[in-house]
């Protein structure tokens, strides 16, 4: 009888450290490309790295042109994905606010405030997340979709490209998943 | 009373969310298991996000202390 009691209390054991989400980590997308939103998702990122979780951004969609370096130019892109590439903000100092940007005002005057308010920047939080090891993960499908390239993209330490299954798995074992 | 001693104090004053937590997460491997330290702040959030910052990540708040303008938080390093 005891034997069979401490099998089982091991059988649920090694079910536990298998179960979903049972990692100390945060899986979050970032989907949208306003410039709050990016903001709320870098805080967020910085925050989960400093309680001492491991943290991975998925950049998708209007979320992937944040992580356009303005200095960088790449060639080789037709007529559609030059379109692109000039309508879509060129890096994360180009994003605009998702209400209240009224022509450019808003989003000058919410950087002022920050400043005056000593919040870190856009730029300042990035550099921090990759010092606290934030790893971003970039939608392969949307750079296409968009006609972006790997090589236009931010020099950062931690940066891969994926797709949904790369994010699917990370988020499978998180035990924070969110979308941005 | 306070029964520790502090081997140093931080000023992290002026600083907003969420960098007194990442400041106090990039202090702790330069401290000795059991070192306290005294960490001054001038963000109200962070009277909520130290004890968070501490559960989450196995260390411990000591003490916290408000004064006008000012918050003085003690925090031990535990592993």
């Amino acid at each position: 009888m005891a034997l069979d009691v401490e099998k089982e209390i091991e059988a649920i054991k090694a079910q536990l450290e298998e179960r979903p989400g049972a990692k100390k980590k945060l899986s979050m997308i970032v989907f949208s490309g306003d410039l709050d939103k990016h903001i709320a998702s870098m805080i967020i990122a910085t925050g989960a790295a400093a309680m001492g979780m491991e943290v991975v951004l998925f950049y998708t969609f209007w979320g992937t042109a944040a992580l356009r370096d303005p200095a960088k130019k790449v060639g080789g892109k037709n007529l559609i994905e030059k379109m692109f590439g000039v309508m879509l903000p060129r890096g994360r100092d180009k994003t605009k606010l998702s209400n209240m940007h009224m022509a450019g005002m808003g989003t000058a005057m919410i950087k002022a405030i920050m400043k005056k308010k000593n919040v870190a920047s856009l730029g300042e939080m990035f550099e921090i997340a990759a010092q606290l090891g934030v790893k971003i993960v970039i939608c392969e499908m949307s750079m296409d979709l968009m006609g972006l390239k790997r090589e236009e993209m931010i020099d950062y330490p931690n940066m891969s490209v994926g797709g949904v299954a790369t994010f699917l798995a990370e988020a499978a074992e998180s035990s924070v998943q969110l979308f941005l | 009373m306070s029964d520790y001693s502090v081997s140093k104090t931080l000023d992290y004053k002026g600083l907003k969310c969420p960098m007194p937590i990442v400041k106090i997460s990039q202090e702790m491997p330069k401290l000795k298991v059991g070192d306290v330290v005294e960490v001054l702040t001038t963000d109200p959030g962070s009277l909520s996000d130290f004890p968070a910052w501490a559960k989450s990540s196995g260390n411990e708040v000591l003490e916290t202390k408000q004064e006008t303008g000012l918050i003085r938080i003690f925090v031990r390093r535990k592993k």
